[in-house]
């Protein structure tokens, strides 16, 4: 039951034609610093879309997952340190770690709800950034260069290419799965207990069990973006985990369309794409106020944000597939 | 006929208040046991412990005969105590049909399912739909819940209870904000329901007590002063100081 008239369904698939024409277009321009920039794109709108899974589906407003991200990165890392340079072994425990302390931490943390939720979503984050911190031997404070890109037979990461669409494709199955669940019984669960918790207990659902899972999925696919995030910058650092990060990730699905699948993947472009532009904007028509903004485009950036947060509530990408429909 | 659910010496307090005082009652198998009482009487504090929301401090609740005093809310919901609220709970979100594919869901086992999408669901569509006609809702299936009427709100509270297939119904107060036609849909609609399950039903609107219970309990501080039959509750003395006063029913 697609509409092929509708924009939620031809701005993905505009955006992800875009995706994945870019390397072709960077190789016959000869930049290929596109593919780089976009590489970091796709891995943001990859957490970012997890995120929104909980954030915007679920009603619960992480303010960690970072930490995700982080031990995704510190799995590649670690392994590689010790020589370990199995690519599936990396993904393996990355999935893994990141499981295990997503249900750990998610049965502490979906027993609240509203302020204390998001506290402590942050806080759980945060002893994950000094934990790293406090890793001497992993490089601590510094982070960890990682030698080479994990190796994962025949799909060669240490290709920019190859890497770039690797992210592609598990961005557009991470797109898929998420789209299918919401439209099953465990999305329609989730929904629900966003729009009155106190209602689907009193139906019969043991809604905490869901919320965890939810919260787990999430988690899990936003370590899937650490391991690509290490991969792309043969780097792990505590700074992957830093609070900042989690505030950057909720600021993409604010941008793109809180509650809206595609969302955070029109945020992450737009953030990404607006911090890079602003740092380099120098089309020369008034340089000292072009200066400013290339020192001070955060300032820029923020004044961006506070305009769609006024006027288009649903993000830049629920503005336009919103204002399309009846 | 036995009893469906039966209350024995709850209590309940709040700080120095006692909100629920030894309250002891049951409901027979296709019973309708209204519970009525003034404002502030603890009539909602009641439905509460026994929909599991507030723990009494002391006291049993027997539900077909099993103690689910330490049940909890979903656990009685899925052993057959269908609750529906004073001010409605809804998902204003979702359309009627959706509300009420939900309540079919939370019965439909484990929702532990991925792939499969719920608008193929026959398993949840079909049981959902036939609530929406027994309540009268059946046209009103694909409007979006929060722009339906208060009375919509109201029968689409009891389309999911009823959808949860309950043997013991808790409404509190169905009838709230209700117009006087609305009302009288509603208490054409319980009556229809009555026999096939036990209902506690409070309410203030005395008409639609008067006409639908076949015992009726009287509330009052926390406290059930006298339980009978409609005949017995209107020419009660106790009842008529206490509560009824000089604006009893006519």
């Amino acid at each position: 039951m697609v509409d092929f008239r509708s924009a939620r369904f031809w701005i993905p698939l505009v955006v992800l034609a875009g995706f994945a024409l870019l390397p072709v277009y960077a190789g016959l321009t000869g930049q290929s610093f596109y593919v780089t920039l976009f590489s970091r794109i796709l891995i943001y709108a990859l957490a970012a879309v997890a995120l929104n899974f909980v954030l915007g589906f679920g009603g619960l407003v992480s303010f960690g997952h970072a930490l995700y991200m982080g031990l995704g990165a510190y799995a590649v890392g670690i392994l590689s340190f010790h020589g370990v340079t199995n690519g599936w072994v990396h993904l393996g425990a990355a999935l893994l770690i990141g499981g295990l302390f997503a249900t750990v931490i998610g049965a502490v943390v979906v027993r609240t709800g509203g302020m204390t939720f998001i506290m402590i979503t942050l806080a759980f984050a945060q002893m994950g950034y000094f934990l790293a911190v406090s890793l001497k031997q992993y490089g601590g404070d510094d982070g960890l260069t990682i030698d080479a890109r994990s190796l994962m037979g025949v799909v060669d990461f240490g290709n920019n290419t190859v890497l770039y669409y690797a992210i592609l494709a598990t961005l557009i199955a991470a797109l898929w799965l998420f789209n299918r669940i919401l439209g099953a019984r465990f999305g329609f669960v989730l929904k629900g207990t966003k729009s009155n918790e106190r209602r689907m207990l009193a139906l019969g659902f043991p809604t905490l069990r869901y919320k965890l899972s939810a919260y787990v999925i999430s988690a899990m696919v936003c370590t899937l973006a650490g391991f690509f995030l290490a991969n792309f910058t043969k780097f792990a650092s505590p700074s992957y985990m830093q609070w900042s990060v989690s505030g950057e990730l909720i600021v993409i699905i604010v941008l793109g369309g809180m509650g809206t699948l595609f969302g955070p993947v029109v945020g992450a472009i737009v953030l990404l794409l607006l911090e890079e532009i602003l740092q380099g904007w120098k089309p020369g028509i008034y340089p000292p106020f072009e200066e400013i903004v290339n020192k001070h485009w955060q300032l820029f950036i923020g004044l961006f944000v506070i305009l769609v947060v006024l006027y288009a509530k649903r993000g830049v990408y629920g503005y336009f597939a919103e204002a399309r429909r009846e | 006929m036995n009893a469906i659910l039966e209350v024995k010496g709850m209590l309940k307090r709040f700080g120095g208040l006692t909100a629920t005082d030894h309250v002891s009652f049951d409901v027979k198998h296709g019973e309708v046991h209204a519970i009525i009482g003034p404002n502030g009487a603890g009539k909602t504090t009641l439905i509460s412990q026994l929909a599991g929301e507030l723990r009494p401090d002391e006291g049993d609740i027997s539900f077909e005969g099993r103690n689910i005093s330490a049940a909890t809310v979903p656990q009685r919901a899925l052993g057959g105590l269908g609750r529906s609220y004073q001010i409605s709970q809804v998902f204003r979100e979702f359309t009627a049909l959706e509300n009420v594919m939900l309540a079919v869901q939370a019965h439909a086992g484990h929702s532990f399912s991925f792939i499969k999408q719920v608008a193929q669901d026959a398993a949840l569509l079909a049981p959902a739909m036939e609530a929406l006609r027994q309540t009268g809702l059946e046209p009103r299936a694909h409007a979006v819940v929060s722009s339906m009427a208060h009375g919509e709100h109201r029968q689409l509270e009891l389309a999911m209870t009823l959808a949860c297939k309950p043997r013991l119904l808790l409404l509190d107060e169905p009838m709230a904000g209700m117009s006087q036609k609305e009302s009288e849909e509603m208490i054409g609609l319980i009556r229809s329901l009555k026999g096939r399950y036990g209902i506690i039903l409070v309410e203030h609107d005395m008409d639609a007590v008067f006409a639908l219970a076949d015992r009726i309990s009287v509330l009052v501080y926390g406290r059930i002063i006298v339980t009978g039959t409609p005949e017995e509750i209107r020419t009660n003395q106790a009842v008529r100081d206490a509560y009824l006063g000089e604006e009893g029913p006519a």
